[in-house]
């Protein structure tokens, strides 16, 4: 993994790159607003879907709401994945980033970013309306959005590695589902809990703890991934 | 460990020495497997509290016990795969795969039927059996990932990668499910049962349940092995050795 990178004559680059990236990915995104709006409002319309399912009960509602505005998160971020590397695949630009002269770990790193900004940034401003809207007692508010705050970045950092591996596939999308749902059990499961144990009177420390560990190994360590999934769709 | 490997990226020094360690499988495997099933299925006394029903815990326990192990077997091939770039590590990893979901499946499926009159239901969202499913979708999703791709090789590199992948995840999928279900009551029945599972059982029951997970392991690896095999002539038939394995003459080459 560890490739000696040819950028030893100009440490600058690196930096200088990685900022590069950053800002010319939110130009590229700010210039197709639709494709960051249709996940946000597919997730409005799949947490309305729920008390018109299960019934318009608050006691109901206010029990379930923390995991159904998780799994509805969880399945329009599936919906907005591919835009991570797709385009920049299409149009020859993800292997011109592969030709840079710094290590592409840190390349990909930069599209992750990126990528939480546009989609997760969004869903946090979102979510005190979507508790409202389901009923999530008050006092739990704030543990959700913080399980929202520190979890989001590993939908991106494992969703980069499912689109790595995917995107020279016409069928992507259903597969790129299956691929990463299992992976993001653990994360679901901590997230409920902690709300659950607010809910309880109980410090959701414990949780919170553990998806923050499972933060941090997954954003330093999907980059790796990542760019062995990149090297196998971009020949 | 490079040294040892060496010969084998070769798919010919592989198959010979597959061929050759087969039966060294296939006979244990069969013997051990009827001794299993007649131990296990006639032999050993019943359960005082579950009765004949019990008697499944010889193909349950194996198959889920292996359902793992094949799952980091086939991880342990991916590494080979994309670190030593080997090809028949590539071969194993597909070989596998089919083979570990199978078990999988196993273990869900007499779950379910022991769960049946056991704890008068198939399913519960216990810890281990959501692992297990979950570990059945990880196989499916390597396996179906392979097959997306029209590129072999490409498709097994990236099955190798997210087999990789899930092999880092699944401790930490298998601790959340625990802790996610001792959050939520636990069923007194599944206390039950896996006080059955803990060293606790009796040697009686012991002694057939090891024989029958040591056969089903054989088994499972003569049917790994096979599928390997039968790979690797299916990617190498154009080459003169296939060819004479297979007792074609090399002449007949040009016609394929």
């Amino acid at each position: 993994m560890s490739k000696p990178t040819p950028n030893t004559r100009k440490p600058v680059a690196s930096g200088q790159i990685f900022r590069q990236i950053i800002r010319r990915d939110l130009r590229v995104a700010m210039r197709q607003r639709s494709d960051l709006l249709n996940p946000l409002i597919f997730l409005l319309i799949v947490i309305t879907l729920f008390p018109l399912g299960v019934g318009p009960g608050p006691d109901i509602l206010g029990r379930i709401a923390a995991g159904v505005i998780w799994v509805s998160a969880l399945l329009s971020a599936m919906l907005g994945l591919e835009r991570i590397f797709r385009d920049d695949f299409r149009d020859g630009a993800l292997e011109q980033l592969m030709l840079l002269p710094v290590a592409v770990e840190f390349s990909v790193l930069a599209k992750i970013i990126v990528h939480w900004l546009l989609t997760a940034v969004p869903v946090l401003v979102i979510t005190p309306l979507l508790a409202l809207l389901l009923n999530l007692p008050i006092q739990a508010w704030g543990v959700l959005w913080l399980t929202l705050l520190i979890g989001t970045p590993i939908l991106s950092a494992a969703g980069a590695i499912g689109v790595a591996l995917t995107v020279s596939l016409n069928k992507g999308g259903a597969l790129l589902s299956l691929l990463l749902l299992p992976l993001l059990v653990p994360l679901l499961i901590f997230a409920t809990a902690a709300v659950e144990a607010t809910l309880a009177g109980v410090s959701p420390a414990g949780p919170l703890a553990l998806i923050g560990a499972f933060s941090v190994l997954s954003v330093t360590l999907a980059p790796f991934a990542v760019k062995a999934g990149l090297r196998v769709s971009v020949n | 460990m490079w040294q040892w490997l060496h010969p084998y990226a070769k798919p010919e020094a592989t198959f010979h020495l597959v061929q050759k360690l087969l039966p060294w499988f296939l006979i244990p495997g069969l013997i051990l497997s009827a001794v299993a099933l007649v131990w296990g299925l006639a032999i050993a006394p019943q359960d005082y509290q579950q009765g004949e029903s019990y008697r499944i815990i010889f193909v349950h326990v194996p198959a889920a016990m292996w359902s793992m192990g094949f799952y980091v077997a086939m991880a342990i091939a991916g590494l080979l795969a994309l670190v030593w770039q080997i090809r028949t590590a590539e071969l194993a990893l597909l070989a596998i795969a089919p083979v570990g979901a199978v078990l999988t499946f196993i273990s869900l499926f007499t779950g379910a039927l022991w769960g049946q009159p056991m704890w008068g239901t198939w399913w519960v969202w216990d810890a281990r059996l959501t692992a297990q499913l979950i570990l059945l979708f990880l196989y499916l999703g390597v396996m179906a990932l392979y097959i997306a791709f029209e590129d072999e090789r490409a498709g097994a590199k990236a099955a190798s990668i997210l087999a990789l992948v899930g092999v880092i995840n699944i401790p930490i999928i298998h601790y959340s499910v625990y802790w996610w279900n001792t959050l939520h009551q636990q069923s007194t029945v599944t206390r039950a049962i896996t006080r059955l599972e803990a060293p606790s059982i009796a040697p009686e029951m012991l002694y057939p349940l090891l024989v029958s997970i040591v056969a089903m392991m054989l088994v499972s690896a003569v049917l790994v092995m096979k599928r390997l095999n039968n790979e690797i002539l299916r990617r190498e038939i154009h080459r003169p050795w296939a060819l004479t394995y297979l007792g074609i003459p090399v002449v007949q080459r040009n016609e394929e």
